[in-house]
């Protein structure tokens, strides 16, 4: 069965939201999100620090294929196991401000499981700068060439 | 098997743009869009093939031809602003299964 990701993104409005239905139960999706190794490995970045508690903060570090590094970093509101996490979520040295994250975890079956993630942005122009990051150069850049088949087509 | 992640792999390919920009003026047949490459005519084939299994383009047989046609609305909705900032999520998520359907066969 295919579980696709889904980002509902309103035109006008600051927030959006990420649901995605896992093969997997609630138990191990949550950790995934708790243990540093296992964020490590899915999210491909260092983590420097995590602290999954209310009052908490975490940084991230990601090195891009040519070398250049990328902080992220936040303060964690809520840490209820198994059900929720409220953070806020900071890319470092970027025009892209400060986004609200509440990332809802719920039990489907009992092996599988489902996310929502509702995030909140500054303004309605942060989120759409977000959306169009150049977050994977190659997907991009196939994407501009999309457009411009597309242009070609009445 | 990631579909949506092939189709931008499809689209990677400056061959395969090449054919998609040649049929989107108008549908053609395999012999005619092979005849404007240089490159042989079973690499073309399977350039067509690639792209008619990530519904890029559309088959329609015309008597004892087979013509290539565009399919737009595909087209379309990879286009979408937001499908990029999608498969980056949807990478990820699926990086997440699989890293905990290691670590659960693991334990």
């Amino acid at each position: 069965m295919e579980r696709k990701t889904k980002i509902n993104a309103e035109d006008g409005k600051q927030d959006l939201v990420i649901t995605r239905e896992f093969d997997l139960p609630l138990e191990l999706l949550f950790k995934a999100f708790e243990e540093p190794e296992l964020v490590e490995q899915w999210m491909g970045t260092k983590v420097l620090k995590l602290e999954n508690k209310k009052h908490g903060g975490w940084h991230f570090v990601t090195t891009d294929p040519k070398g250049n590094k990328y902080g992220f970093n936040g303060v964690i509101h809520e840490f209820s196991p198994n059900r929720k996490i409220t953070r806020t979520f900071e890319m470092e040295n970027t025009p892209f401000g400060v986004q609200l994250e509440f990332m809802e975890f719920e039990k489907m079956t009992d092996d599988t499981s489902k996310i929502n993630m509702h995030v909140i942005y500054e303004s309605v122009m942060q989120r759409d700068q977000v959306l169009q990051l150049p977050f994977r150069q190659g997907v991009n850049m196939a994407h501009n060439r999309i457009q411009e088949i597309l242009s070609k087509l009445k | 098997m990631n579909l949506r992640r092939d189709v931008f792999q499809a689209i990677a390919d400056p061959t395969r743009r090449a054919i998609l920009l040649l049929v989107a003026s108008h549908s053609m047949t395999a012999g005619a869009i092979a005849s404007n490459f240089d490159t042989a005519r079973p690499t073309v084939s399977k350039h067509l093939q690639i792209l008619t299994e990530c519904e890029l383009l559309e088959q329609k047989q015309d008597g004892r031809e087979i013509h290539y046609y565009i399919n737009a609305k595909k087209m379309k909705e990879v286009a979408d602003f937001i499908e990029p900032f999608r498969i980056m999520w949807d990478d990820r998520f699926n990086k997440l299964e699989s890293v905990m359907k290691k670590y659960k066969s693991k334990k």
